[in-house]
């Protein structure tokens, strides 16, 4: 499987849960698409859930930096939870761990948002 | 995919800095990002034959894949008539890899810094700093033909030293 994006509304929050692989391709442009379309409907407050990501490459940072500044661009906030170490471990390598605000546990995420 | 394969356990000799690698996989892969899979693949193979653990397995991989899709995309631009070497060599205390493309090249002092700080937010640029961060030994050079050869070396895990006997 390369990755599965699926999306679902928690009061003003749209949470999007990615499960696999986000890599040049397939998976970048699906994570792509999806915060698009939730842009386009009007959703600002996003919250992208990647505890079930197993691998992320240099494409698939590239795609959560251009959302983040997508969604920021449009007045919204988009957020990180539950980073599996080696999303940390690529984060962190690449300084982008001090850009997004990152959570570990989605109710304190999504009471953030208020 | 892979289209043609030219070697297996050969040894490595004319251009060498490693005289003890033994080439193991040698083969031309499309330019496509399906090549990357291929390699990604055939280098986990090979380096958890040699005992690599699960998170330098993810590391090596990672490195492998993000050079070969620099090669697929910077270097030979998806051509469908350029192809990209892939080479997999194991020697007593180490693992190498070659990945080369049949592109222009590039001047690597002319790449911007992903870290800046005027350049956290790019879309794009930070492949060949995983690449540094996941390998022990990173070296770039242009082939003679005008493309890039690169070289990743990561060393064996650390095996324990063999216990005494305890002979009485």
């Amino acid at each position: 499987m390369s990755i599965q994006v699926t999306t679902r509304q928690v009061g003003d929050v749209s949470v999007i849960d990615v499960v696999g692989r986000i890599t040049l391709g397939e998976g970048a442009s699906t994570l792509r698409e999806t915060i698009r379309g939730l842009l386009a409907k009007g959703n600002k407050k996003l919250l992208v859930n990647l505890g079930e990501v197993s691998y992320i490459d240099s494409s698939g940072i590239g795609e959560l930096v251009s959302a983040f500044t997508s969604v920021t661009n449009q007045g919204g906030v988009l957020k990180l939870l539950n980073l599996t170490k080696r999303v940390k471990d690529v984060l962190q390598i690449t300084k982008l761990y001090t850009v997004f605000e990152v959570f570990d546990d989605e109710t304190r995420a999504l009471q953030s948002f208020a | 995919m892979v289209t043609v394969q030219l070697a297996r356990a050969e040894p490595r000799s004319m251009e060498s800095r490693e005289d003890q690698e033994i080439m193991t996989v040698d083969i031309f892969l499309e330019s496509t990002l399906e090549s990357a899979d291929w390699a990604e693949k055939l280098v986990l193979e090979a380096a958890e034959k040699l005992g690599f653990e699960e998170d330098e397995l993810h590391r090596i991989g990672m490195a492998v894949r993000e050079t070969v899709v620099n090669a697929v995309v910077h270097g030979n631009r998806y051509s469908a008539h350029k192809r990209v070497r892939f080479r997999i060599f194991k020697a007593p205390d180490h693992l190498a890899v070659t990945v080369q493309d049949e592109g222009n090249g590039f001047d690597l002092s002319a790449l911007p810094d992903p870290l800046a700080q005027e350049n956290l937010l790019q879309q794009s640029g930070r492949g060949l700093l995983l690449v540094r961060a996941f390998v022990d030994k990173l070296e770039i050079c242009r082939t003679a033909a005008g493309g890039t050869q690169v070289r990743l070396i990561k060393y064996l895990p650390h095996r324990p030293p063999e216990k005494a006997s305890n002979s009485v």
